[in-house]
């Protein structure tokens, strides 16, 4: 019964959702207040029939209510509730269902706290989601019903695909659509933007936060996911440049630069077709996302949806709107007037070349994830493009960015000149250059990737540390540091974030040591300065996998650190082996146990890493998001907001009269 | 396609790669670290997006032995790369090669960086052509005259 009501409810908002998109836009184009005035009601209308159908289907997982089809095929009655509970979204019909929820949620916070903007703009935005909405409704309504019913239900479910049944992976899948889906904000004011005809600063100040918290979302969707490829796939790699994961990528590499540019816009009222532009790409690559994902046309193992029924449909969605934006966008384009002037050495220019490096990186990310298809259809070539390539073409962008960065993020806007940031910057740029020198003399010359990552991280770590300490004016009054706005810290924070996220790349790449052997119970080995005792393997159970576990006595240098528990996990219900890597997470080294095969002799293949900085990867993904958020919360977000409130509010009022 | 589909089945074992095992590694450390230098840039052909390195799938391990064999033999680094792409085409390799249709693909990072400067470097300067132009809004000689003799008129009306 709850289940149809989930589905009752999800046809309902089809519904409203149609109401929103149509009767707010014909409103804005007549310039009827009360047509208008329909938008918002219906956004949260629309958000909670969505919401409803949501926790149906939450309920279903939870009672193992297994005459759902869905439930049946991604569930089981012994499974923990939290992966019961991040089931719901472990699975193709499921996760779009989060994604509606998600864009409704946005839109509805439009309608909610956008009462600053003006009516016929907000309609128009409220229109655009409310439309991205249908497109994405009549998809799971028509191709991907969650709430089908079995006639005959099993006594038990399938279980989830055991390698997802994680903490880390039960929520990178919400994070990443909070961060897909709130580029659709970017994306409706664009549009909006250009039905109007006008950007201005206002504009860029309403765009930049919803873009800059879908950043948000997606560097931490990212990097968990990234977290948990490390510890669960077995063999401690953190990125694959695998399809799916460029699928996210991309979209972060372009809000990366929207929120950039935005800043250009907000505070020069320049690259304003360039900053619509990017909006509408960002959004446009989240879709392309969502197709690479739910079509599995380049398939991977994350693709769980192999339907080519269901991959038109999204290209068909994909191709309305972005090609209906770009139309609008190539007609419109001209009408949005730049005003500030600039000079080649200024801020602006520092800020297009970071945009140009994020937008050329990501299309470069693009190229090569779609490549194996074009060869294939083109030039009938069978081929693949895998991460050798993505190390060569793409290391290149990002090594230019990290070195412009510092300099950039100092030069002064308008008219700069290029010596002061510099002079300022020397001694970093000497001591970072020092770094580099003494590891390249350590490492007898092997390799220049890590002198380089060294380089990079100080030189921006640095030079971020510098900025903020060139904005305590000539006395050097270190009180003030606490005082300076928090966009200055957000932007200092962010980008020693990348820059320690660089370091720990090239440093992990180059100093990691592996071991492969094979040990019977009771045998010693060594691996750098650690030594390693297999004490014990022994069979254990857990609540839906039975496990072959390790004891390893850890010892650094004699002393004794801790005892580790590789496991090789066997789920009997999706019939599915893992691996489940013991891991000593320290700050400087992580060391990775994997447990292998058993040999016929009775002993077992280890598998021992020692991963130098690899907690400094997430740490830098970290600071990068804290940096995101400090900027969101800046005061010209928060008091500007309430202080236009007052302003559209005796607008609103004036035609009521 | 098809045949991707199913491969599609049996990736979900790659969440237990275990990869190269202890009996494959050869006695001779340098021919050890040329071979899993090699196989980092030869894919997986059962799997999605994985090199033999990473893999535990049987068929990456024939060709981690293939590629040991041919190194053994004396082969250099490239010759045994030659061999597994005529053996298994080019769909082994994980870096693509750089040769006829192949060449776009390298080549889009540089031209669209080079192209995306160009645009830009056009741009910045018709921004510049406008700071000039502000500056240039001071008044010239001619208009000074022109200015003067106007304030002098209203001045004696």
């Amino acid at each position: 019964m709850i289940s149809e009501l989930g589905h009752f409810a999800l046809t309902l908002a089809f519904f409203v959702a149609c109401i929103q998109c149509v009767v707010p836009l014909i409103g804005a184009m007549t310039g009827r207040a009360a047509l208008m005035a329909l938008a918002a009601p219906a956004a949260s209308a629309h958000f909670f029939l969505i919401l409803g159908s949501f926790l149906a289907l939450m309920h279903a997982f939870v009672t193992s209510d297994f005459t759902v089809r869905l439930v049946a095929l991604n569930s089981h009655s012994l499974k923990p509730m939290i992966y019961k509970i991040s089931g719901v979204w472990g699975n193709h019909e499921g996760s779009m269902l989060l994604w509606v929820l998600i864009l409704a949620l946005f839109g509805a916070c439009a309608g909610w706290f956008g009462s600053n903007l003006t009516q016929s703009f907000r309609a128009r935005v409220l229109a655009v989601q409310g439309a991205i909405s249908v497109a994405f409704l009549a998809f799971i309504l028509l191709t991907s019903n969650p709430f089908l019913r079995l006639v005959v239900p099993p006594f038990d479910g399938q279980d989830l695909n055991p390698l997802l049944q994680d903490p880390g992976l039960a929520f990178h899948p919400p994070f990443l659509y909070l961060g897909y889906v709130g580029l659709s904000m970017a994306f409706s004011f664009a549009v909006a933007a250009l039905l109007e005809g006008r950007v201005d600063a206002a504009w860029a100040r309403w765009v930049r936060p919803w873009t800059l918290a879908a950043w948000i979302f997606l560097t931490i969707g990212i990097a968990l996911g990234s977290w948990w490829a490390y510890y669960e796939l077995g063999w401690g790699g953190f990125w694959f440049w695998d399809p799916v994961e460029n699928a996210s990528f991309m979209p972060w590499l372009l809000a990366a630069a929207l929120l950039h540019s935005a800043i250009v816009v907000e505070k020069r009222e320049s690259l304003k077709s360039w900053t619509i532009l990017l909006a509408i790409l960002a959004f446009g690559f989240s879709l392309i996302g969502t197709f690479i994902v739910r079509s599995g046309v380049l398939t991977s193992v994350h693709a769980f949806a192999n339907d080519p029924e269901r991959g038109v449909f999204i290209l068909i969605i994909l191709a309305i709107f972005i090609g209906g934006a770009l139309t609008l966008f190539a007609a419109r384009a001209s009408a949005m007037q730049a005003r500030g002037a600039f000079s080649m050495v200024s801020r602006e220019t520092a800020l297009v070349l970071n945009n140009i490096l994020l937008a050329v990186s990501a299309l470069v990310v693009f190229v090569g994830t779609i490549w194996p298809l074009l060869a294939e259809m083109m030039f009938d070539r069978k081929l693949s493009v895998g991460p050798p390539f993505f190390n060569l073409a793409f290391t290149p962008f990002m090594i230019a960015l990290g070195i412009a960065m510092p300099i950039g993020a100092m030069i002064p806007w308008k008219r700069g000149v290029v010596m002061r940031p510099v002079k300022r910057l020397l001694p970093v740029f000497v001591v970072a250059l020092a770094a580099a020198g003494l590891i390249w003399a350590m490492q007898s010359g092997k390799s220049l990737q890590g002198p380089i990552g060294l380089f990079l991280g100080t030189w921006m770590v640095g030079g971020a540390i510098t900025d903020l300490v060139s904005r305590l004016g000539k006395e050097r009054d270190y009180s003030r540091l606490l005082r300076l706005p928090r966009s200055d810290w957000g932007k200092s924070v962010a980008h020693s974030g990348l820059g320690v996220t660089m370091f720990a790349v090239a440093g992990l790449m180059i100093w990691q040591q592996e071991d492969i052997r094979i040990v019977a119970p009771g045998e010693t080995w060594s691996v750098g300065a650690y030594t390693f005792t297999l004490q014990d393997v022994s069979n254990v159970n857990g609540p839906n996998y039975r496990a072959v576990r390790g004891d390893v006595a850890l010892e650094h240098k004699g002393r004794f650190i801790t005892t580790l528990h590789p496991e090789k996990r066997f789920y009997p219900i999706a019939n599915m082996p893992t691996t489940e890597a013991a891991i000593d997470y320290r700050f400087l080294r992580d060391v990775y146990l994997v447990l292998g095969d058993q040999q016929e002799n009775g002993a077992w293949t280890l598998r021992t890493y020692i991963k130098p900085l690899t907690n400094w990867i997430w740490a830098g993904a970290f600071l990068m998001a804290l940096g995101g958020g400090l900027s969101l919360t800046d005061r010209r977000f928060r008091v500007a907001a309430g202080a236009r409130r007052k302003a559209p509010v005796a607008t609103k009022n004036a035609p009521a009269e | 396609m098809r045949l991707r589909y199913i491969f599609l089945a049996f990736s979900f074992w790659i969440g237990c790669a275990y990869a190269v095992e202890p009996d494959e590694i050869l006695a001779d450390p340098a021919l050890e670290a040329r071979a899993r230098v090699i196989s980092k840039d030869l894919r997986c052909l059962v799997c999605q997006n994985e090199s033999i390195d990473e893999s535990n799938a049987s068929l990456a391990r024939d060709l981690r032995l293939l590629v040991r064999e041919r190194l053994v033999m004396g082969e250099s680094n490239k010759e045994v790369l030659d061999f597994v792409v005529t053996r298994y085409g080019e769909f082994a390799l994980l870096r693509p090669q750089t040769k006829g249709s192949n060449v776009i693909l390298w080549v889009a990072g540089p031209v669209m960086l080079l192209l995306a400067l160009l645009i830009a470097f056009a741009y910045i300067r018709s921004r510049q052509a406008q700071v000039n132009s502000a500056a240039s809004n001071a008044l010239n000689e001619d208009e000074k005259e022109r200015l003067d003799k106007i304030l002098e008129q209203t001045n004696l009306e």
